[in-house]
């Protein structure tokens, strides 16, 4: 597929870099061509250096045969113009953008065919915010990720000495919890996947990925750890736009204290705020942390557009006693420094943003695609069509199904309705089938199998 | 600072002001009171006057500055009643200039304090004059309130626009004064007609109806009887009085920007409106409860109607009553006097410090007493979700200091030429807030009368003062505003 992206900031280069691994043609724009040879260093594609929104440099992006646009420079406007155009002048199929004011989003007629034209609009912010949120509500989660409409939620948790199915076999579960159904889809432990099945023994210190019902995720997580109190402080450190949109997400059942070290910037987020406390000072400030009380918080979210600051003031949070914390970090490397390590959860926004463009990029009617782990695994959400002749799930049991090494099938929904995935279930026609998939070199294999056959069309 | 311009335009006021007297003119005619030569000659004489002044000064610029309003609307107030007390005066012989001044600087204030007794044997139309005057001074007030004191910054009143304080967008009326007033005026005058008829189909004859009615939208207290709504008895009027003091007593920007969007959702936007009633709708419950405890009604549904329409009276600075409030146990007048000074809206008739200065004054104590548990926090005083500028709150500390130190002097004058403390205070806080009247000797059951000619003018003072909200009339007063 040939990919035109604009922008090669944070998102653009994340995106990029992992639909490269995944064959396709991709030409980056930007204006910055220092961003551009960083890029292209690291990675096997083309850049074009200019105006995303000039029609001269989207065409020696080759936009004429491009199949998908993907603009996400950081303009709004630029993204809106680039859409409008390859939609109209050349008819790119598919066009995403980000766009960040809500104001476009308010009217349906501003992005649809008569205004800019737009298929997908993402805003990174607001996944990030709606993933910080996640794991205020469910404290003991690493990640929980919706699917089906929010009815199917897969949740990580750290297994911890104190849960009953802690040094279990995972079969044991279904007697633990009788009415509850489950499905534990991976393991992972020292960083390598272990591919559960019955017998597998669950350890202390493993991250394992469940699958259950979105209102039964408590109790399935009640059975790896003990459970925490719930949150009733938050304390976010950095008012940008994340750190705003969390706070005015949590302002309403949660006691919420923003930092932010910048004045003005302070008298704009009171403006907009109502219950959230707005502080003034730095969130390294151990003076300003202690007068907070920050030993009371429930937990410390650092969202600074810093990693090392966002990295320094969580540090200082757990030490002076906060319960749980939470940095942003954009670079890989400290990521990987830093997971299960005196920061409970980092979270790489680039990572937690591509899979709804993912979602696009896939082959097959695939509804949502969720990045694990830095990418190593992915868990996706797509539609099964065709007949038992045309595709290769259609009116087979589980067990039947060719998968490759390392992906699962972890949950069915039809018609509404969620259906635990069990080796003896059969997939029909129209369900939603949630796979994970462990090793991210088999998914092509996965999407081909949602892909229906030539006869079928 | 141009004088001969502020007189030319004081002279236009004058000569509209004139033609007003053709309502009185018209009632006299039409009940046939005898009183017709008394309104020709007092608007021959305001004529005379406006037009001798017009000729003087007609030559002079007409463009006028922003301070130059300042004088202009100081100088409306002050001598449009001097005018006003020539129907007054050409009719009862035995009235003083003092009185008389009194009681024009009361209904052009929209106060509703009077001097006078025996208003039942007065010639309609008279009545209809003291009425017509309070309706006239509302109309001022809308104006000065929502288009002209905004201009002027005057205590924080740069608020005061209906476009500032709430969310909503686009709030501006219109882009021009002038459109803005004559929108604001079309609800007034709506208000007043369907006034008119309410008071009508509730029992009142059409005289009374359109006295009433007038005095009711401009929230000034004038009756055309000495009992005042205890004349009627009626819980039915009684209501009526008490849904139109409410609308009267509420933002007309709001009133005219629901009316042109044909939208109620904006009273529940309007971050004053909906405090108002919570606190009116909380005292009448409170007093009424009040009232049946101490055994004053022999049951709390009594206790309710007397409770309800006293306290919407004076809280919203109209000052009617339905019984000799005076008479009740001391904490109920007091409250209602207290709820006076700061209920009424801003942009409406009524008077006092306004709900929107109380409720910064409100929130900055909160702010401040939140920086001490947090000295970093950044929360500015907010008003229907938009944060409030500094010296905007400032400006409003400063009115409210100006406020309460005023209450203080005017009382202490008051005690010092001889009134009991309970009259020269209640007289102070309901002079300066327009309400009208207050306690003990200066109660519902009484009249101003009983004030000597120094009391009588401090009180005159102090409803001009509340009218214009203080600083416009103060700031004539000092020297550096002379000053070239």
């Amino acid at each position: 597929m040939k990919v035109i992206i604009l922008g090669a900031g944070q998102v653009g280069a994340s995106v990029a870099e992992s639909l490269v691994s995944e064959q396709n043609d991709i030409t980056v724009v930007d204006v910055e061509p220092a961003r551009l040879r960083a890029l292209q260093d690291r990675l096997d594609l083309r850049t074009v250096a200019g105006s995303a929104a000039h029609p001269s440099v989207l065409m020696e992006a080759g936009i004429e045969d491009a199949d998908l646009l993907i603009a996400v420079t950081q303009s709004d406007e630029t993204n809106l113009v680039a859409c409008k155009l390859a939609a109209r002048m050349f008819n790119v199929p598919r066009r995403i953008a980000r766009i960040r004011a809500t104001e476009f989003l308010d009217d349906p007629k501003v992005l649809g065919p008569d205004g800019f034209d737009v298929d997908l609009s993402i805003c990174p912010e607001q996944v990030l915010t709606e993933y910080i949120v996640k794991l205020v509500e469910f404290p003991e989660a690493l990640q929980v990720l919706d699917f089906a409409g929010g009815r199917v939620s897969l949740v990580a948790v750290r297994a911890y000495q104190g849960g009953p199915m802690v040094g279990r076999p995972v079969k044991e579960i279904r007697g633990h919890i009788p009415n509850i159904d489950t499905r534990i889809v991976a393991i992972f432990r020292r960083d390598g996947a272990v591919l559960p099945d019955g017998d597998t023994v669950i350890e202390d210190g493993d991250e394992v990925f469940c699958l259950a019902a979105s209102n039964n995720i408590r109790q399935v997580m009640k059975e790896l750890r003990r459970m925490d109190q719930p949150v009733k402080r938050v304390m976010i450190a950095g008012g940008g736009n994340i750190g705003l949109r969390l706070a005015r997400a949590l302002e309403a059942d949660y006691s919420v204290r923003l930092i932010e070290h910048s004045k003005r910037r302070c008298e704009a987020l009171a403006a907009k705020l109502d219950r959230a406390l707005v502080l003034n000072g730095d969130a390294t400030d151990e003076e300003l942390l202690g007068q907070e009380n920050i030993a009371e918080m429930d937990l410390f979210v650092a969202v600074t557009n810093d990693d090392e600051n966002n990295i320094m003031s969580c540090l200082l949070a757990k030490k002076m006693g906060a319960r749980r914390v939470v940095a942003l970090i954009n670079r890989r490397s400290y990521v990987d420094l830093l997971q299960s390590g005196q920061i409970d959860i980092a979270i790489s926004p680039a990572q937690a943003t591509i899979g709804k463009l993912l979602a696009h990029v896939r082959r097959g009617d695939v509804v949502a695609v969720h990045s694990l782990r830095r990418g190593a695994a992915e868990a996706l959400e797509a539609v099964v069509h065709g007949d038992r002749e045309s595709c290769r799930l259609t009116g087979r049991r589980v067990e039947e199904i060719n998968l490759p090494a390392g992906a699962t099938i972890g949950a069915v929904v039809r018609a509404g309705e969620v259906l635990m995935a069990h080796h003896d279930t059969r997939i029909e026609a129209e369900d939603h089938v949630i796979v994970f998939v462990t090793d991210k070199k088999t998914l092509p294999r996965v999407e081909k199998l949602f892909q229906v056959g030539a006869r079928f069309l | 600072m141009r004088l001969p311009a502020v007189l030319h335009t004081l002279s236009l006021v004058l000569l509209l002001f004139a033609g007003s007297m053709l309502v009185p003119l018209a009632f006299s005619w039409a009940y046939a009171d005898g009183a017709q030569a008394v309104y020709a000659k007092a608007m021959g004489i305001t004529l005379l006057a406006g037009a001798a002044l017009w000729a003087a000064t007609h030559r002079a610029g007409r463009e006028l500055q922003v301070r130059d309003g300042f004088l202009l609307v100081a100088l409306v107030w002050t001598v449009l009643p001097a005018f006003a007390t020539l129907p007054l005066l050409l009719q009862l012989r035995d009235l003083s200039f003092t009185d008389a001044y009194f009681e024009a600087v009361s209904g052009l204030t929209a106060s509703g304090a009077t001097v006078l007794s025996g208003l039942d044997r007065l010639p309609p139309s008279l009545n209809i004059w003291r009425g017509f005057m309070i309706w006239l001074g509302g109309m001022g007030v809308i104006v000065l309130a929502v288009a002209i004191l905004p201009l002027l910054g005057v205590g924080g009143s740069q608020l005061f626009k209906a476009e500032t304080p709430t969310p909503m967008k686009d709030t501006k009326l219109t882009p021009r004064i002038a459109e803005t007033a004559k929108g604001l005026w079309l609800v007034y005058f709506g208000l007043t007609a369907a006034c008119l008829l309410a008071y009508r189909w509730a029992g009142m004859n059409w005289l009374d109806a359109a006295m009433h009615a007038f005095t009711t939208l401009g929230l000034g207290g004038f009756s055309t009887h000495d009992a005042s709504y205890a004349h009627w008895n009626s819980p039915r009027i009684e209501a009526v009085a008490i849904v139109f003091m409410l609308l009267a007593a509420i933002n007309f920007a709001t009133h005219f920007l629901a009316w042109h969007r044909r939208s109620l959702r904006l009273y529940r936007v309007d971050p004053e409106a909906k405090v108002f009633l919570g606190v009116v709708v909380a005292s009448i419950l409170g007093i009424a409860a009040f009232l049946a405890w101490k055994g004053v009604y022999p049951d709390y549904a009594t206790a309710l109607r007397y409770a309800a329409f006293n306290v919407v009276s004076i809280a919203t600075t109209t000052g009617y009553a339905n019984t000799d409030y005076n008479l009740w146990p001391i904490f109920a007048p007091l409250w209602m006097l207290f709820l006076c000074s700061f209920a009424s809206c801003s942009g409406s008739t009524g008077s006092g410090m306004k709900m929107i200065r109380a409720q910064i004054l409100f929130k900055q104590v909160f702010r401040e007493l939140l920086r001490i548990i947090h000295p970093r926090v950044y929360n500015p005083v907010k008003l229907g979700g938009q944060p409030i500028e500094n010296n905007v709150v400032f400006a409003v500390l400063a009115y409210v200091f100006v406020y309460v130190s005023c209450i203080i002097i005017f009382t202490l004058l008051l005690a010092l030429s001889g009134a009991d403390v309970v009259t020269a205070f209640s007289a102070a806080v309901a002079s300066i807030n327009n309400t009208g009247p207050g306690l003990a000797q200066v109660g519902p059951a009484s009249t101003y009368a009983v004030l000597n000619d120094f009391q009588t003018w401090v009180c005159s003072f102090a409803m001009l003062l509340g009218r214009l909200e203080l600083f416009t009339l103060l700031v004539v007063l000092t020297p550096a505003f002379w000053r070239k």
